[in-house]
């Protein structure tokens, strides 16, 4: 009689073994994927978002992944985050202080260029976009404040950002670090914010068109010249002070241009895309 | 019709079924009885084979495969980076020429998180459904994506070290994968997230590729690294919903391997190769159970066996085009 090793396996054992090690992968992967919930539900990361952006879950719910915001962004300002991100792993973002949204597409192309409306295509112009709102933290600081003027390069030669100067190339954004400027009194963020610059453009536009300037007229769309103004210096107290006001869009230009070290302006995105338009919408 | 509801079956996981010797036709009987009959023939064969195992031949099937596989997602990246707008985005969801394409899997997790659809999507996921129907359903799996190539090349080490024994092929259920495809379906409904998205190593390189390298890219390593020291192919073979959700498309696809009975010696040389070898059954001594057998839904349609086949018994079909 010969005698079964001990460690010698059934068939059936086997069997009994690869289904619970199968159970047990299956229960691995899925909670690993579970994993990425940690970081969203725990708010580490808190986002700027590309405009047209829904409300941060619905966002990252019907974003698809697949870049298509980043790659029609004429300034670059569209990146897509990693898996520290969690759930939000390939989901598109903006670093204002980097680089900006400065709406040099005009039409708003990320969100045309969205497959899935997690971007959504209710909105056509800047003024529409709701993608936070600025905030003045750093005022003590602030230039305009303490009655200072700026001269030179606003992030210095090395800074990659790029915006769009009308008066130079209607067409092409160029990098910040290739425009300096010579100001009595620091208004950058006044001066370059993309809402304030359409809206005096659409005043030299009515001027035009009053004196008889213009012959043929386009019509204009609902929002085209933004309804309300988004940031202007104040004299608060005999100090010229930079106060944001409704029409702010959260595009993040004034904190990327504003030349002190920390920006004196930054973007929350929590507070306003709270109530995005997009959900108002849905 | 029943060929199709047995195929769906095995790519859920189950075992292939066998049909009983008396149930067989005719003359698949008598083929089974007297096949070996022709000892000059099978001697022949076994010759030829032992010259391909001491100098294995260029497989060319794979490497035109290989080039197809990495010529799409270059066109990717270089699409992107020339700015030429051929084909934008990731393999999750792009634009070919203008022209919405989505994945099927992501569009499902997408949907299904989200509980609404806009047209874009619609028109995307139709196109790639139609597309990916007409070209074989898991032909996504080897012609495409990314993971599956480098999940390749971490095979031949993998078989290289087992040879050596440093590595070890634990097998798993598989049906696990219908498993996980059901989890993730119903937690994208519950969490109303695309939660399956996070770990997708196909979402993960594609965008790697495309617009750089990330943190991400260590889970993918993690991946390749288990199927190289502890399961052959384990993340194609038993988990990924990706290639679950093409293998339904792929079900009643025209474009299919066929199994020509006749022809075959059954030497086995197909299944080596073979990542889904459950879809071979058939080429078992004995268990064909017609003269001419399609592949199932579960094959990805990479070509191996038709290279691998000494006598040609395997050989690739387009129904309507080639009869």
């Amino acid at each position: 009689m010969s005698k079964k090793p001990q460690n010698r396996l059934t068939p059936k054992q086997k069997e009994r073994r690869k289904f619970l090690r199968s159970i047990a992968m299956t229960i691995g992967v899925s909670g690993i994927a579970l994993l990425g919930m940690v970081p969203v539900l725990g708010n580490w990361v808190k986002r700027l978002r590309p405009p047209g952006a829904l409300k941060e879950d619905k966002f990252l719910a019907a974003c698809i992944k697949c870049g298509q915001c980043v790659q029609v962004c004429p300034v670059e300002a569209i990146k897509l985050a990693d898996l520290t991100d969690g759930l939000g792993v390939g989901v598109p973002h903006i670093d204002p202080r980097d680089q900006a949204c400065d709406f040099s597409c005009d039409g708003l192309q990320c969100v045309l260029a969205c497959p899935t409306g997690a971007l959504i295509h209710e909105i056509s112009f800047p003024s529409e976009v709701d993608m936070g709102v600025a905030k003045t933290v750093n005022l003590k600081q602030c230039l305009a404040v303490n009655g200072q003027g700026f001269k030179g390069l606003a992030r210095g030669a090395d800074f990659k950002g790029k915006l769009r100067y009308a008066e130079i190339d209607r067409w092409n954004p160029i990098k910040l670090a290739d425009h300096p400027y010579d100001l009595e009194l620091c208004d950058l963020c006044v001066r370059q914010c993309p809402i304030e610059i359409s809206i005096a453009e659409c005043a030299a536009e009515d001027e035009k068109r009053q004196s008889g300037k213009v012959d043929l007229v386009a019509v204009r769309q609902k929002n085209e010249c933004p309804p309300k103004h988004a940031i202007e210096l104040r004299n608060i107290d005999g100090r010229m002070t930079p106060v944001i006001l409704d029409g702010c869009v959260g595009c993040g230009v004034c904190e990327m241009v504003c030349p002190v070290e920390p920006a004196v302006i930054v973007m929350d995105s929590s507070d306003s895309r709270a109530n995005s338009k997009g959900m108002r919408i849905l | 019709m029943s060929n199709v509801i047995e195929s769906i079956r095995v790519l859920l996981g189950g075992t292939p079924k066998r049909v009983a010797k008396k149930d067989m036709p005719e003359e698949v009987r008598e083929l089974h009885a007297h096949k070996f009959a022709d000892k000059e023939r099978i001697e022949k064969i076994r010759i030829e084979l032992a010259e391909k195992h001491a100098n294995p031949p260029l497989e060319k099937l794979r490497l035109k495969r290989w080039a197809v596989l990495i010529a799409v997602n270059l066109l990717f990246v270089v699409s992107y980076h020339l700015d030429i707008q051929l084909l934008e985005g990731a393999l999750t969801a792009s634009r070919f020429a203008g022209f919405h394409m989505a994945d099927l899997n992501s569009a499902l997790q997408v949907m299904l998180a989200f509980k609404h659809v806009v047209i874009n999507l619609v028109i995307g996921t139709t196109t790639v459904f139609i597309l990916w129907w007409l070209l074989g359903g898991r032909t996504f799996c080897s012609w495409v994506c990314p993971y599956h190539l480098v999940a390749e090349w971490a095979e031949m080490l993998h078989l290289k070290l087992v040879d050596k024994g440093w590595a070890k092929d634990i097998q798993f259920d598989r049906r696990s994968r219908a498993w996980l495809w059901l989890v993730f379906v119903i937690l994208a409904v519950v969490t109303g997230y695309t939660v399956y998205e996070t770990i997708s190593p196909t979402g993960i390189l594609s965008r790697a590729l495309i617009y750089g390298p990330g943190v991400a890219l260590i889970w993918v390593a993690l991946l390749l690294l288990f199927e190289i020291f502890f399961s052959r192919r384990a993340w194609c073979r038993y988990a990924c919903p990706i290639g679950l959700t093409y293998g339904i498309v792929g079900a009643t696809s025209p474009f299919t391997v066929r199994y020509q009975l006749p022809n075959c010696f059954h030497e086995g040389e197909c299944r080596k190769v073979c990542l889904v070898p459950h879809v071979l059954d058939t080429v078992l001594k004995g268990k064909a159970k017609a003269m001419e057998v399609d592949i199932g839904a579960d094959c990805t349609r990479c070509l191996r066996c038709v290279d691998a086949c000494p006598t040609g018994a395997l050989t690739i079909k387009y129904k309507g085009l080639t009869s």
